[in-house]
């Protein structure tokens, strides 16, 4: 088990879970998103290597209606 | 005549009405005011997923981001830091390089920090991004966007969500005088009459959110800017005719019995 900060939440994930993992449980791995780790923007194409580790921290941002 | 196209950032617009996608009751009703206004260009903001609720409806289901164009805005950045950081994440969702920078100064009047504005700007463009500038009216602060490679220039009329219209008509046009690159008013458009007056001072464009959404109808009043966008660019290209102090009748004299 590993415990991350995801969008500001404190969330438990299993060890060895990579970014696309997260994103397919939370049905978001087809949506246009954006994530950042740890401060740093990760492309698409790092979503199914960068795996998540003890308190990482972990943002997934999408567009929303706006001025 | 010539063709009267809009371009802006590389891209040509149908429609010199830019419409927000915020404030709205829900999100169909955006999507049917957007389509009302005629725009086919959106301003739309970077949040985080809300990964408790996992089938919000999401704003690119109501809006098709193929057939309009998303504009990623830094609303609500106090800093620069947070405005790159927000633009950076919005070109690593779908390859958005034309973006709209807004850094505010200030809680209460929402007026853009021109300092952190001007700096971001650099950044961004070093960076490859088109940048549409929220700023101040201050015509030499805007040619020092431009100077800094700003893709549009968009000076408030008045305080964003205002509604108080166009405050300084002639500094507008001052900055209208000397930009190269289109000017768009932004923020503090209040009826579809005030936009009628930015287009016919000779704004390229014109951003309206609250005026749309906050109206009893918005949808109607979303037509109703469509409309008064059209007018005031074409009594632009047309020319007003001049001012005089007395009358002149619209009668010939000659054969009056």
């Amino acid at each position: 088990m590993a415990k991350i900060q995801l969008n500001g939440k404190k969330v438990v994930i299993n060890s060895k879970y990579s970014i696309l993992d997260l994103l397919k449980k939370y049905k978001l791995a087809n949506k246009k998103i954006a994530v950042e780790h740890n401060g740093v923007i990760v492309p698409k194409v790092m979503f199914k290597k960068k795996y998540l580790k003890n308190r990482d921290r972990l943002e997934i941002v999408h567009f929303i209606g706006g001025g | 005549m010539k063709k009267d196209i809009f371009k802006v950032g590389g891209k040509s617009l149908k429609s010199r009405l830019i419409v927000g996608t915020g404030k709205y009751k829900s999100l169909l009703e955006t999507a049917k005011a957007v389509k009302a206004s005629g725009a086919s260009m959106v301003t739309v903001a970077v949040r985080r997923v809300n990964i408790l609720d996992k089938k919000k409806p999401l704003l690119s289901d109501y809006i098709d981001p193929k057939k309009t164009i998303f504009l990623p805005n830094t609303a609500g950045c106090f800093t620069s830091e947070e405005a790159l950081r927000t633009l950076r994440l919005a070109r690593e969702m779908g390859g958005w390089k034309l973006v709209k920078l807004e850094v505010l100064g200030d809680k209460k009047t929402l007026y853009p920090n021109m300092i952190e504005t001007i700096k971001s700007t650099k950044i961004l463009v070093k960076e490859g991004f088109k940048v549409m500038v929220y700023c101040t009216d201050d015509p030499l602060l805007a040619k020092k966007l431009e100077d800094n490679g700003a893709s549009a220039i968009m000076p408030l009329a008045s305080p964003i969500g205002s509604g108080l219209g166009l405050q300084n008509k002639v500094n507008i046009s001052l900055i209208i005088k000397h930009s190269r690159v289109p000017v768009i008013i932004d923020a503090g458009i209040g009826t579809a009459s005030d936009a009628t007056i930015a287009m016919e001072l000779g704004c390229d464009g014109v951003l309206i959110n609250s005026a749309i959404a906050q109206a009893k109808k918005p949808i109607i009043m979303a037509r109703a800017f469509r409309d008064a966008v059209i007018s005031g660019r074409n009594s632009y290209l047309a020319g007003r005719m001049g001012k005089n102090y007395f009358a002149t009748a619209s009668s010939p004299s000659k054969g009056l019995i």
